[in-house]
């Protein structure tokens, strides 16, 4: 996380009206911020403490006998690569699938005036609005209308669609900001269009397409619902969904490997959003829909 | 040239594709199934039939829509709109005079319960609401008994739950909001004797209300949607007590079969969806001539 850009006003206001009621106050904010700070932490307590104690039920404890045996007990073909080798899979074809349906269709939208344009972006902007947990009943429909139960590959292109409003917004906006001069330039040494956006559009935008990229991904890594409702044989389920299989056939519960899972499970997407937020600043996934 | 013109949109063709058979095609396709007794199985299942406006004439009779719909607005009301939004707005304001450690501490604390994903948030939930669970235990220390929370107070418990896993948000986009505030503004308001609160309501909040109008929105659309966190804390329980539309419309379609009923119940949430969706648009246009 950076704080950097909130510095400035803050460091300001102190020194130039310090005094003892300001320093009383920002005692007071710190003390507020570490209490709302705890709050936050303590439901995840149980999640790290379970995970390395073998007897872990609902109570929150200090493991008697710390081990590592959960996460041995998880880490087989079954239970835990194969569902993350799916998860892989839905979560890099959606964000491929979107990366180059986004630049697509974000080209012309950015290249070129058009009365279409806005009304374009508006509807897209629209779009995001569906809530897609009430389209799931006419898209499990859809699906089986079209045979497309259990497909991965039709999953990863309707999870593409759910995410592409908001990733056609962002790509425009990184896409904007590469001057058109350079193309026109290629256009000149008699470059196709789409030539001059391979070679040069999109190299100067890499680090927004890696946002895109990112952001889609950990949304699609993180979907539950959707591959729930449409992926049906074990084999195909990621983890999100195969993490069920902790609950036990016969009702017991393996609280401690359920909780090692969800880390192993949770560890890619934190080390993404580590990796985004600190190149691009924390607002990047605001980026597409605050600024327009 | 007008062909040339065209031509040029070509690469929108993929985008405008996917969207139509994987959006619109499931709107209208639900929109009309409201209207049957399309089924999961049996002879609907086949040969629906067109019932007219029988399912919503059974959503507006049958006990459990109006409660559904209640129990969202509750939810999104309590959640988003008090929860998420105030906190979030609390926790940006009280960054701009905190430490810098605090501060980046706190705020790694609160974007690792909107990182992490859905269903392991869930489950965390699900463990620190649980009858012997953290929260109890906490109050357990403080020698108060809690209840089962659960059990006794599904819905005090999945607006909790929500607003801790989705405050992040806001809080972020409320962060950017405040270091856009020019820093003369607020500091003549000082020099002319402002109190902080003074401050606050005249100056700070009527210049970032565009933020809060856009931040409303998009919590209240991501709010209505939950699903995974409600269905993994209560299923929807007990005897519907924390069942909303989500819920209601997943239950009424895939566990009792009554695909038409749950299209029904999900058309409502579209429209819902639309409504804040075009005002959402709206503001947007507004903010920019």
């Amino acid at each position: 996380m950076t704080t950097s850009r909130l510095r400035a006003p803050l460091g300001t206001e102190s020194t130039t009206a310090g005094g003892s009621s300001r320093s009383r106050a920002r005692l007071g904010a710190n003390i507020a911020l570490a209490v709302i700070g705890m709050s936050f932490v303590a439901p995840l307590l149980w999640l790290l403490l379970a995970a390395v104690d073998p007897e872990a039920g609902y109570q929150t404890k200090v493991p008697s006998t710390p081990s590592m045996d959960n996460f041995r007990a998880v880490m087989t073909p079954e239970l835990l690569f194969q569902p993350l080798a799916n998860s892989l899979m839905l979560s890099a074809g959606t964000a491929v699938v979107n990366v180059l349906a986004a630049v697509l269709a974000a080209y012309p939208l950015s290249r070129y005036q058009s009365r279409f344009n806005k009304p374009f972006m508006y509807t897209v902007l629209f779009g995001t609005s569906l809530p897609v947990t009430a389209i799931m009943v006419p898209v499990y429909g859809l699906f089986v209308q079209l045979q497309f139960l259990d497909s991965m590959a039709a999953t990863i292109f309707f999870m593409a669609t759910t995410t592409l409003p908001m990733a056609i917004w962002m790509t425009k906006n990184f896409m904007d900001s590469v001057p058109l001069e350079l193309e026109e330039a290629a256009w000149v040494d008699g470059a196709s269009t789409m030539a001059a956006l391979r070679r040069i559009v999109l190299p100067l935008m890499r680090q927004g397409l890696g946002v895109v990229f990112i952001f889609v991904f950990i949304q699609a890594w993180g979907n539950f619902f959707v591959p729930f409702i449409l992926l049906l044989s074990t084999g195909k389920q990621p983890a999100a969904v195969s993490i069920f299989s902790f609950f036990g056939q016969h009702g017991a519960i393996a609280y401690g490997q359920l909780a090692a899972f969800s880390i192993l499970y949770s560890v890619p997407v934190l080390v993404l959003y580590a990796l985004v937020s600190r190149g691009m600043g924390n607002s990047f996934a605001l980026s597409g829909a605050m600024k327009g | 040239m007008t062909i040339r013109r065209y031509l040029r949109l070509l690469p929108l063709v993929p985008s405008i594709l996917l969207l139509l058979l994987f959006l619109l095609a499931p709107v209208l396709w639900s929109f009309y199934a409201s209207f049957t007794d399309a089924s999961l199985s049996g002879k609907a299942a086949r040969n629906p039939e067109w019932v007219g406006i029988d399912n919503y004439a059974r959503m507006f009779s049958d006990g459990s829509f109006p409660l559904a719909a209640w129990l969202t607005v509750v939810f999104v009301a309590a959640s988003a709109v008090l929860g998420q939004n105030v906190l979030g707005l609390l926790i940006a304001l009280l960054m701009t005079r905190s430490r810098r450690v605090v501060s980046s501490l706190v705020g790694t604390a609160v974007v690792a319960a909107w990182v992490l994903p859905e269903i392991v948030a869930a489950f965390a939930a699900y463990a620190y609401f649980n009858r012997d669970g953290t929260l109890n235990q906490m109050l357990g220390i403080v020698g108060g008994q809690g209840p089962d929370w659960l059990y006794s107070f599904p819905l005090v418990a999945i607006v909790l739950a929500n607003t801790w896993r989705g405050t992040a948000f806001s809080m972020l986009v409320y962060r950017a909001a405040l270091a856009d505030v020019p820093r003369d503004i607020s500091e003549a308001a000082l020099v002319d004797g402002a109190r902080g609160w003074q401050r606050l309501a005249f100056i700070t909040l009527p210049l970032i209300r565009s933020s809060i109008a856009t931040n409303l929105m998009l919590i209240t659309l991501q709010t209505l949607a939950v699903f995974t966190l409600i269905w993994v804390m209560t299923a929807g329980g007990p005897a519907n007590a924390s069942t909303t539309l989500p819920v209601l419309a997943y239950q009424e379609a895939f566990k009792f079969g009554d695909i038409g009923y749950g299209t029904a119940v999900a058309s409502v949430l579209i429209l819902l969806g639309m409504v804040f969706g075009a005002v959402y648009v709206r503001l947007l246009r507004e903010e920019r001539p």
